[in-house]
């Protein structure tokens, strides 16, 4: 357990990530699925980028590549100047250990641990814990009463946002996040994006966010449409 | 011949005594009694007897009967102290009124004092019970006797006393039992008068009367082909006795019987002079018995008719047998007993 | 829909939960074996001990006994039957038939009441050669098998007879016993005649023993059949909680199933019916599999608890099974007990929950604050009883009840103490990681308690039982060495042959220690008189926990004797009483001697004390000290001089290394009992495992998700289990100990009348250490290989948001 906390990794101040002709296919009952065809996109340090798509068009696959929890068939995905797809599963969990924040649908938590432990566990495990930087987020997340409940006795709105306090206060370079507001209904869901978006810039993290809403893929700087495993 | 009785009894009971005497002794002709030795156990015969039965009377004249009996039976010819001696004992006991008939028995082994028989001075017994002499040493121990015997429906007490001589039967003593020549020695006491009390379920009745005592002892009294007897003893009116009986098999039988004077002098008679017909039977525990008897002795004129106190007399013992007292009438009344076995 | 259709929804879970089935049926039946097991093996040996009521104790009639416990004269039965009475003597005592040691049992036929004849002695020729002699044994089939060709007696075998006990005439008992004109007792028949003098007034001397006094043998083997018992009830409770577990598994699983059946229109009546009628499928499944195993495992060990009860208790219990309606059926209905026991909760549970109530899966096996806080106050109390009972109750019973409620107690304590321990490891440790595997492993306590507590009741009384039966051993073979001091062990034949014997060794040897024994009853209870002579071994050797400085001196002289331990603290005598020993033969305690394995009294006298009460005391045995080199030599000449068979010349090595298998064989039950148990709890521990892991995705996904690799989170899972099973392994030991020091200073001597020094024996507790962690990797193993097999994809689907 060492090596993480003493993990070294600085974080970099500008995330480049670039993905050259990256396919994805998955076995299933009715056959190959070619869920990607050579996608090829590039993004730019501080870039907060929406992802669009009809269900099942690839953006979760995207997403699950660009954070180093799935390989690619073929392609390259080259962030911070190293192709994570060449990477090994300890390199791979590394790099998502210090430089990739997630915030998923749901699942978000570690369902063992309270919110104040869950806040501080990926920054523990990046080694950049840092108490000053974690209050304020519970601060402008406005979850300072839950910090003793467990993931479990939370409302949805409520673990989204401790799922997003815990992943800025990890500062990562780069921010991923699958369809966040996806469990929360319209008002809860925009203050959580608000509250995502502005942290995000913030910390100059890169911003990567499926959705399948065109109303909160407007709030994002730039958008990308997803067909048939194809950027459009 | 009460006796034989005991003798079947013991035969089915303990096995093996119609067959061959096996090292036992065998009765001989011509050898005298010698007494009191011979009122005393002679373990070198395979079977002995001391046989009681008392014709009785309350003072308002009903009828009793009582009969007490410790029978010997060897399993080796010799006695032992201990738990190794090879005699085992047997006694029975029975009060008849005209409408009961109370039975008991009991069983020891010899050896440890539980059971046997001392000659001088005279005592037999079995657990409580006890024939027990009450004559001075050296004078007749048979003479004078307390009897006693207690079982759970009746007890009787029984004082006995002689009033005339010990009479041998048969050839002095010995008593031919078959053609084929199977004999025992056997004498008996029938003078005794009686006075007593009897214990049964209705209360105590006091008793006088008259008792007949046979002793007998021998190894192999039964001739293969002999299924049973019948045996009587008479005290006729007369003061003269009569003690006979038949030993049956596949044809005519076998009879014996001695007449006895009123003083005591045995006459034996020969064989077939004694001629016993029933003449009534009864059903008596599921078998057809014959209770009263035509008994002649024609050379003697004699001819009587028995019949019982009680036709249900009958001894449900190890081995069962009919024993009861009888009344007889004719050209001499008297009273006896009877006793019927192999039925 | 159709009923039928209804059930195979319902079954089609099962189908596709082949382990969850296969759990269920396993602890159930598991569960049922070794409780009908125990019942069948306490049900042949109870029944054993019946023939021996109805063969040793006359049919509950009542006796006449000499009140010091001593012999009774002939005489007195003489003199009662003479009074009318109607009684039979009978003799007793031990004899040994060639290396067969037999109760022998002389009884009266002809005047042994109806009621009491309970052996058929044949016909009457049979009973003709059963009085005659040479004579006749009646003996079981166990026993003929035995003593044939050992004796020239006739053997007659009776189905009725108990093992290790002869029927015999009661001539023959006296003059094999050497007890002419003597009698243990006299029976007294129901059937007597009124009038009767009465006892007090025939014999006065004797005293009437009521039929109901339990015998010494009952109240003894009682102790070890609770201990079955409680074993049998440990393993029952094991097998419970998999049963318990697997059940509250299912249903909550099926909850969605529930749902939709309902919404389909299928009452909730018909639901719990049909779920009902197939918990009582497989409780008869089960059970029929579980008194199957039973059966088994009863036959294999029941040849091992007759050791025992033999070895012990001197109580003979044929060792073959007979298949006993009254534990098959035991077997059918504690199986079905124990699946309602087990799913009322769930089954409450279902008829409660509103129609549409969430149906995705709870975490599952979560206690209540609530619960867990009555646990903790009960195991509180049951504690507090256990002290109390130690402190203020007498008896076997609270021994065993001490044991009770410490186990209890300190099981129901576990899950707390074990939250505890993690919540302090959580709060100390500042490290993501240790944190996250302290509190994950804490969140997953109440779906392993069960099992965890399960497995402390199996370590700690493999401990207790481990350190007790070691505790015995070391002290029993310390005891051999001291007892079995002369280095060889001769028995001659025949009494001349045994002069020519003494009179040979007199140059031969160092010494020679004549063995006689007479057997005795002093002070109500059977047992051996010893005479010895003076000589250095036994003032050496002899195992002396108490005593008079010049102790060997008063016993040579005749002045004094010396007791065995259990006999002494059976009696509570003091050194300087007074002893009855026989008629007119009175003596001094000068010496206490531990006896271990010896269910009965024991005193040693000065051979010359002895002789002189018993001049016909069998003289045949001597123990001969030589020089260790020589017994090679010595054990040759002796069978070449005297022709004696091997069997009469024991060396000590030989003698001991039988002694100790005696031993070993006399506790191999409790031994096996303990693997069982240990089985049992490895099973249910593994078994709950496996469920858990089936759960364990949405646990460890996000933690992978974060950047630690699968191989670690593997590690983590491995060693979550390793650090329960070792925790909980600690816990036991102390528990374990409390256990043996119980058995051995309160349930032993209560039970059989000496306390043994306790020992401890850490070598065990690192072995049974080993034996744990493999038990431990063995449960994770199949669990574990499932999760490092992992595709990522299966951990991705956790995240997926179209699920």
């Amino acid at each position: 357990m060492e090596r993480y906390i003493c993990a070294i990794v600085l974080i970099l101040a500008a995330m480049v990530i670039a993905l050259r002709n990256l396919s994805k296919s998955y076995e299933t009952a009715e056959g190959r699925l070619e869920v990607l065809r050579g996608i090829d996109l590039d993004l730019g340090a501080g870039d907060s980028v929406a992802l669009t798509g009809e269900s099942g068009s690839g953006k979760s696959t995207l997403l699950h590549l660009v954070a180093g929890l799935d390989r690619p068939d073929s392609g390259e995905i080259v962030v911070g100047g190293r192709d994570i797809s060449k990477l090994d599963d300890r390199g791979r969990a590394a790099y998502r250990r210090t430089e990739v924040g997630l915030v998923f649908q749901q699942f978000n938590l570690v369902p063992s641990l309270d919110v104040a432990a869950n806040l501080a566990f990926h920054a523990k495990l990046a080694g950049r814990h840092d108490p000053a930087w974690e209050n304020e987020l519970v601060e402008r997340l406005g979850i300072g009463p839950l910090l003793t409940r467990y993931p479990e006795q939370l409302s949805s709105g409520q673990q989204q946002r401790v799922a997003i306090g815990r992943t800025l206060a990890a500062r990562p370079g780069l921010v991923l996040a699958d369809e966040p507001t996806g469990n929360l209904d319209e008002t809860n869901g925009d203050a959580v994006l608000e509250l995502m978006l502005s942290l995000s810039k913030g910390t100059g993290s890169t911003l990567l966010m499926a959705t399948h809403s065109q109303r909160l893929a407007d709030r994002l700087d730039r958008q990308l449409h997803l067909r048939s495993g194809k950027i459009t | 011949m009460a006796s034989l009785s005991g003798s079947q009894a013991a035969s089915e009971g303990f096995a093996g005594l119609g067959s061959a005497a096996e090292g036992f002794s065998v009765p001989q002709p011509g050898l005298p009694f010698r007494f009191p030795a011979d009122h005393g156990p002679h373990t070198d015969f395979r079977i002995e007897w001391w046989y009681l039965t008392a014709n009785l009377e309350a003072p308002d004249g009903t009828q009793y009967g009582a009969q007490w009996t410790l029978f010997r039976s060897a399993l080796a010819p010799r006695e032992a102290n201990g738990w190794s001696s090879p005699q085992l004992w047997m006694g029975h006991a029975a009060v008849t009124t005209s409408g009961d008939h109370f039975v008991a028995e009991r069983i020891s082994r010899g050896g440890v004092g539980q059971a046997g028989v001392v000659a001088e001075p005279f005592s037999a017994w079995i657990d409580d019970w006890q024939m027990k002499g009450l004559a001075a040493p050296g004078s007749d121990q048979l003479a004078e006797l307390n009897v006693t015997a207690a079982a759970k429906d009746f007890s009787y007490e029984l004082r006995l006393s002689a009033t005339g001589p010990l009479v041998p039967h048969g050839d002095n003593g010995y008593s031919v039992k078959s053609a084929k020549g199977q004999a025992s020695y056997y004498y008996s006491q029938p003078f005794y008068a009686v006075t007593g009390s009897l214990a049964l379920p209705t209360g105590n009745v006091a008793v006088t009367g008259k008792a007949w005592l046979d002793r007998e002892w021998s190894s192999q009294p039964l001739a293969e082909d002999q299924t049973g007897w019948d045996w009587f003893s008479l005290h006729l009116d007369t003061g003269e006795k009569l003690m006979g009986f038949r030993l049956r098999d596949a044809g005519e039988g076998f009879t014996s019987a001695t007449w006895i004077t009123a003083e005591g002098r045995p006459e034996p008679l020969p064989a077939g002079t004694l001629q016993i017909v029933p003449v009534r039977t009864a059903k008596v525990a599921g078998r057809r018995i014959p209770v009263a008897w035509n008994v002649r002795i024609p050379s003697r004129g004699f001819d009587v008719t028995t019949r019982p106190l009680n036709d249900q007399a009958w001894m449900a013992t190890s081995t069962p047998y009919w024993e009861g007292p009888i009344s007889f009438g004719g050209n001499v009344g008297g009273r006896g007993y009877l006793e019927m076995t192999g039925y | 829909m159709t009923t039928w259709t209804l059930a195979t929804a319902l079954l089609s879970h099962w189908r596709r939960r082949p382990l969850q089935f296969g759990a269920l049926l396993s602890g159930l039946a598991l569960a049922t074996a070794l409780w009908s097991g125990v019942q069948a093996i306490n049900a042949e040996a109870r029944a054993s001990y019946a023939r021996a009521a109805i063969a040793l104790d006359q049919n509950g009639l009542a006796n006449l006994v000499s009140p010091n416990g001593g012999s009774l004269p002939q005489s007195a039965f003489v003199r009662l039957r003479r009074s009318g009475w109607n009684v039979s003597p009978v003799l007793e005592g031990d004899y040994r038939f060639g290396t067969t040691r037999l109760r022998v049992i002389g009884i009266e036929p002809l005047t042994m009441p109806a009621e009491a004849q309970t052996v058929d002695l044949g016909n009457a020729g049979d009973l003709l050669s059963f009085i005659s002699p040479p004579g006749t044994l009646v003996v079981s089939p166990g026993t003929a098998e035995k003593i044939r060709g050992q004796t020239d007696l006739a053997l007659r075998v009776s189905d009725r007879m108990l093992d290790g006990a002869a029927f015999v005439d009661i001539g023959l008992a006296q003059s094999l016993l050497r007890r002419d004109g003597e009698l243990s007792r006299i029976v007294i028949a129901e059937n007597q005649r009124p009038g009767l003098e009465p006892f007090g007034a025939l014999v006065p001397a004797l005293t009437v023993r009521e039929p109901n006094a339990q015998t010494d043998i009952e109240q003894l083997t009682e102790s070890f059949h609770l201990n079955l018992t409680a074993f049998g009830l440990l393993a029952f409770a094991v097998g419970l909680f998999i049963v318990y577990s697997t059940i509250g598994l299912a249903f909550e699983q099926r909850r969605p199933t529930f749902r939709t059946l309902r919404c389909l229109g299928v009452s909730l009546r018909v639901l719990a019916v049909l779920l009902l009628a197939e918990l009582v499928l497989f409780a008869l499944a089960a059970g029929a599999v579980g008194v199957a195993i039973g059966y088994l495992v009863a036959s294999l060990l029941l040849p091992g608890v007759a050791a025992t009860l033999e070895g012990l208790y001197g109580a003979s219990v044929p060792g073959t099974l007979s298949l006993r309606p009254e534990w098959w059926l035991s077997g059918f209905a504690i199986a079905m007990a124990g699946t309602l026991v087990s799913s009322a909760q769930s089954l409450l549970r279902l008829m409660r929950v509103p129609l549409l109530a969430v149906a995705q899966p709870q975490v599952w096996g979560r206690s209540s604050q609530a619960g867990r806080r009555i646990q903790v106050l009960a195991a509180a109390a049951l504690l507090a009883l256990s002290g109390a009972l130690l402190l203020w109750a007498d008896g076997l019973q609270a021994g065993f009840g001490i044991l009770g409620c410490l186990l209890l107690g300190a099981s129901l304590l576990l899950p707390a103490v074990l939250s505890g321990f993690l919540t302090v490891m959580q709060r100390t440790s500042s490290g993501a990681l240790v944190t996250w595997f302290c509190a994950d492993t804490r969140q997953q306590l109440p779906g392993l308690s069960l099992a965890l507590m399960a497995l402390l009741l199996a370590l700690a009384a493999n401990v207790g039982v481990g350190t007790m039966v070691s505790s015995f051993r070391l002290t029993f073979v310390g005891w051999l060495d001291q007892r079995l001091a002369a280095e060889l062990y001769v028995a001659a034949r025949t009494e001349p042959e045994a002069d020519r014997l003494r009179a040979w060794l007199a140059t031969k040897v160092e010494s020679v220690l004549p063995i006689s024994s007479v057997d005795a009853e002093i002070r109500g209870q059977s047992m051996q008189i010893f005479g010895v002579v003076d000589d250095p071994t036994y003032r050496k050797h002899w195992p002396l926990i108490a005593g008079l400085p010049d102790v060997w001196d008063r016993v040579a002289s005749g002045e004094g004797v010396l007791v065995n331990e259990q006999f002494w603290r059976r009696e509570r005598l003091r050194i300087g009483d007074q002893l009855d020993l026989a008629n007119d033969w009175k003596s001094t305690v000068v010496g206490v001697y531990s006896d271990y394995g010896n269910p009965k009294g024991q005193v040693i006298a000065g051979i010359n004390a002895l002789t002189s009460r018993y001049p016909q005391v069998s003289r045949l045995r001597y123990g001969l000290r030589v020089q260790p080199d020589q017994v090679a030599d010595l054990r040759a000449s002796l069978s070449g001089e005297f022709g004696l068979p091997p069997d009469n010349i024991v060396d000590q090595a030989a003698l001991k290394e039988q002694s100790r298998r005696i031993f070993d064989r006399t506790f191999l039950v409790t031994g096996a009992l303990n693997i069982f148990t240990l089985g049992v709890a490895a099973l249910a521990m593994f078994l709950s495992l496996l469920t858990l892991s089936e759960m364990r995705l949405p646990q460890l996904a996000p933690v992978w998700a974060m950047g630690v690799t699968r191989r670690d989170l593997a590690l983590l899972e491995l060693l979550r289990p390793l650090v329960l099973w070792l925790t909980t392994f600690i816990a036991a030991l102390p528990l374990g100990l409390a256990l043996a020091w119980v058995l051995l200073a309160v349930v032993n001597v209560e039970a059989f009348g000496w306390r043994l020094p306790m020992h401890i024996f850490p070598y065990e507790w690192v072995r049974l250490g080993l034996v744990v962690l493999a038990a431990a990797v063995v449960s994770v193993f199949i669990p574990l290989r499932r999760l490092a097999g992992l595709a990522p994809s299966e951990l991705l689907k956790v995240f997926a948001s179209e699920r």
